[in-house]
């Protein structure tokens, strides 16, 4: 029988999936970034409980805080995004709601992210 | 062969069975709260976002945020945000021991899942305690 795939598309070995295992790989990527970086924020939002707001923005604008805090929140919207994309394509049965959800949590994640990412830069560029 | 293609399409088709079917037990009850955790602290992002644009924006701005984190409100949903993201934590550890296709037996299994609850209710409890303390008390 004739095989009428194409040698790049063979070799790609995703078939009609159009998408192999590297969303199953990142989320376990960003799970194992996550351990330690949820620990840090977890460990920081208490340790400032109770302080000032000089106190808070001195801590935020330190840079070692602002890199984990970016950290943080890539690889969280990272994994939030790849985590309620599966959660949508397992509930949402209707094409058109599947694909305006999809949507959303696409646009979520970016402004979400976006909007965090932003606020710690301006906190640690001092602005 | 005639008879089937002609009653198929109106016919309700036999779905496999679904949730509705078993006994809830505690790994099932775990696998369904971890995917719920995990959409809770997905909108919970807001709250990160909020903190960290109101100590960007400025002084007025943060003191409106603290105002609303520590009503009555703002702490029962930040209690709440702290057992989730412990939870989703500690399960996330035990995907990956799966993951590295361990911890597969019944047995393991299941104390996996009552070390991972308990430790999600202490640990919110001591995260809590000193949090409290810091503040210096109630």
């Amino acid at each position: 029988m004739a095989d009428m795939r194409t040698p790049l598309s063979r070799v790609r070995g995703h078939g009609s999936a159009k998408s192999g295992t590297d969303h199953f790989w990142l989320q376990r990527l960003t799970a194992v970034a996550n351990v330690p970086l949820v620990i840090f924020a977890l460990a920081s939002v208490v340790a400032l409980v109770g302080a000032d707001y000089a106190t808070v923005k001195a801590y935020l604008s330190m840079p070692v805080v602002s890199i984990l805090f970016l950290l943080l929140i890539l690889s969280g919207v990272y994994h939030m995004r790849i985590g309620m994309k599966e959660i949508i394509e397992d509930y949402v049965n209707g094409e058109g709601m599947k694909l305006l959800s999809i949507i959303g949590n696409n646009f979520f994640a970016a402004v979400v992210g976006l909007a965090c990412i932003y606020a710690v830069l301006k906190l640690g560029f001092g602005g | 062969m005639a008879e089937t293609s002609v009653k198929a399409p109106g016919r309700a088709r036999p779905l496999s069975p679904h949730l509705g079917i078993y006994r809830p037990m505690l790994t099932m009850m775990m696998s369904i709260v971890h995917r719920f955790t995990g959409g809770a602290l997905y909108f919970g992002t807001l709250l990160l976002a909020w903190w960290l644009i109101a100590a960007a924006t400025g002084p007025e701005a943060y003191s409106v945020f603290m105002d609303v984190a520590t009503s009555w409100f703002g702490r029962f949903v930040l209690f709440g945000y702290t057992w989730a993201l412990i939870h989703h934590l500690l399960g996330g550890i035990r995907h990956f021991i799966w993951d590295l296709g361990k911890g597969f037996e019944l047995g393991t299994v299941e104390w996996m899942a009552r070390l991972s609850l308990a430790g999600s209710i202490i640990l919110t409890l001591i995260v809590w305690a000193v949090a409290y303390a810091m503040a210096g008390g109630l």
